[in-house]
């Protein structure tokens, strides 16, 4: 997500010499002319002291779940770019899949800040095991049909939404102002998901079919949403976070409003407890897949910079 | 403010939208200089957006050869950028441009963000200024647009959506 600027990249080699052309656009030391270079630490300046009367180890944690949930879903709609129907739906999820990758590149920052240990978002995003990632089950689960990726953008916007808008009022102030930022930005997701939710659930025979398909599959990992993690029964006390089950009523409120536009029913739930599995590092091995892909590079060449 | 240096970060451009300058935009906060050098505090428009990067490369450059060092540029926050700050000369630059510059942001007094459901209307057309345009995709080229087309003079068009 970061990487170092390089003495040996091909741009950086040839910038060295008279005369040719990168060195008309590269000014002296500035980064931004060979590929991967330039990204700037983006809590750069920000003050990431942990407030008083904070456990430092579960800010920490508590910044991974909400990070890891962005980055995995972020990878999710990435592997959208080339296969969606059309090409404002690919320019559409892979805006929304970037919007996901700056609030996961700010909170696992935030999440190296707390921790303390020296681990910066590359650290955390690259190299770390299926276990140690925190996201919720929802966002690991493999692609389907656009209809598929429309359910699963609705409920996690809606969801994500809901625990952003309450966050922005965490004590943590710099949780509280990534929260702020990514409800605007998570508000529009929303409404893009919803907007495709109606057209494919109020559209034809066959559209209907398909959307109601994902739903199907979509909701079997609803309930974990509003599993409440022992870390985050902590911070909700302290006031840093937000009982996720605490969301489910305006979760329900909004996805009623858009299945009823859609004239499609609720899938069923099933009953009794659910655990946040996700939350505790238990994964399916669809995240092991997807880790294995995007971190491939970055293990591929441990402490590489280019 | 109205230093030097505040002028010379204020006149740099945008990487992806070069018709409008940092200050246009409403995301350079404050330029302080010191004795140690210049610290330039910048707000970003959204959490990904990939030319955050290129701003501040473009910030320190242009300061080093006003003869400013060090320069060092951060990053705040709070309060989040919103399509408000875009100033009056901005919105100037942008219609001119054939951007559709935004209207006032979404307001909410109290309670849960409201779904928006349906189209959206009311957008002029930057190039021939009828209200007849339509969405046509609801993001663009870049994090900060949408794309909109005009019924009367049929030219597509983007549009700097609210936020």
């Amino acid at each position: 997500m970061s990487p170092e600027r390089a003495t040996e990249h091909p741009a950086a080699a040839a910038a060295a010499e008279p005369g040719n052309a990168y060195e008309a656009l590269n000014e002296g030391d500035d980064p931004r002319w060979a590929y991967g270079t330039g990204f700037a630490d983006p809590l750069a300046g920000v003050d990431t002291r942990v407030p008083s009367g904070v456990d430092a180890a579960d800010l920490a944690g508590y910044c991974l779940m909400l990070g890891d949930d962005a980055l995995v879903m972020s990878h999710r709609l990435q592997e959208w770019c080339t296969r969606a129907p059309e090409l404002e739906e690919e320019v559409a999820l892979a805006n929304i899949a970037l919007d996901l990758l700056g609030q996961a590149r700010l909170l696992l920052s935030r999440a190296g800040a707390a921790e303390g240990a020296g681990r910066d978002e590359d650290a955390l995003a690259y190299l770390r095991d299926p276990g140690g990632f925190r996201n919720v089950r929802l966002v690991e689960a493999e692609n389907g049909d656009f209809g598929h990726a429309m359910a699963r953008l609705l409920v996690f916007a809606a969801w994500r939404l809901a625990l952003l808008d309450r966050l922005a009022g965490s004590r943590d102030p710099v949780l509280a102002a990534v929260a702020a930022k990514g409800v605007k930005e998570v508000a529009y997701h929303r409404d893009y998901a919803a907007g495709w939710v109606v057209r494919l659930g109020d559209g034809t025979a066959y559209s209907r079919e398909r959307m109601a398909a994902g739903l199907a599959a979509v909701w079997p990992l609803v309930p974990e949403l509003f599993a409440r993690h022992e870390v985050e029964a902590r911070l909700a006390a302290a006031g840093v976070a937000a009982d996720p089950a605490g969301l489910r009523a305006e979760f329900d409120q909004v996805l009623d409003q858009v299945l009823t536009a859609a004239t499609l029913a609720r899938p069923p739930e099933r009953p009794g407890p659910v655990r946040a599995a996700g939350r505790a590092g238990e994964h399916t091995p669809a995240l092991a897949t997807l880790l294995a892909e995007l971190q491939s590079v970055a293990r591929a060449h441990p402490g590489a910079a280019w | 403010m109205s230093g030097r240096a505040w002028q010379v970060a204020a006149e740099v451009a945008d990487p992806e939208l070069p018709v409008v300058t940092l200050a246009d935009l409403g995301i350079l906060r404050a330029v302080d200089e010191t004795p140690a050098g210049v610290v330039v505090t910048i707000t970003p428009t959204y959490s990904g957006c990939p030319a955050m990067a290129a701003i501040r490369a473009d910030v320190a450059a242009a300061l080093r050869a006003a003869g400013y060092a060090p320069v060092e540029v951060r990053t705040r926050l709070a309060p989040p950028w919103t399509t408000d700050w875009i100033t009056e000369r901005g919105r100037r630059r942008l219609a001119e441009a054939g951007l559709a510059p935004p209207g006032a942001a979404p307001a909410r007094a109290s309670g849960p963000v409201p779904l928006s459901l349906g189209p959206r209307r009311g957008v002029p057309c930057p190039r021939c200024g009828a209200g007849r345009t339509e969405e046509r995709s609801r993001f663009g080229a870049t994090a900060c647009t949408a794309l909109w087309w005009c019924q009367d003079c049929r030219e597509p068009f983007e549009h700097v959506k609210e936020i």
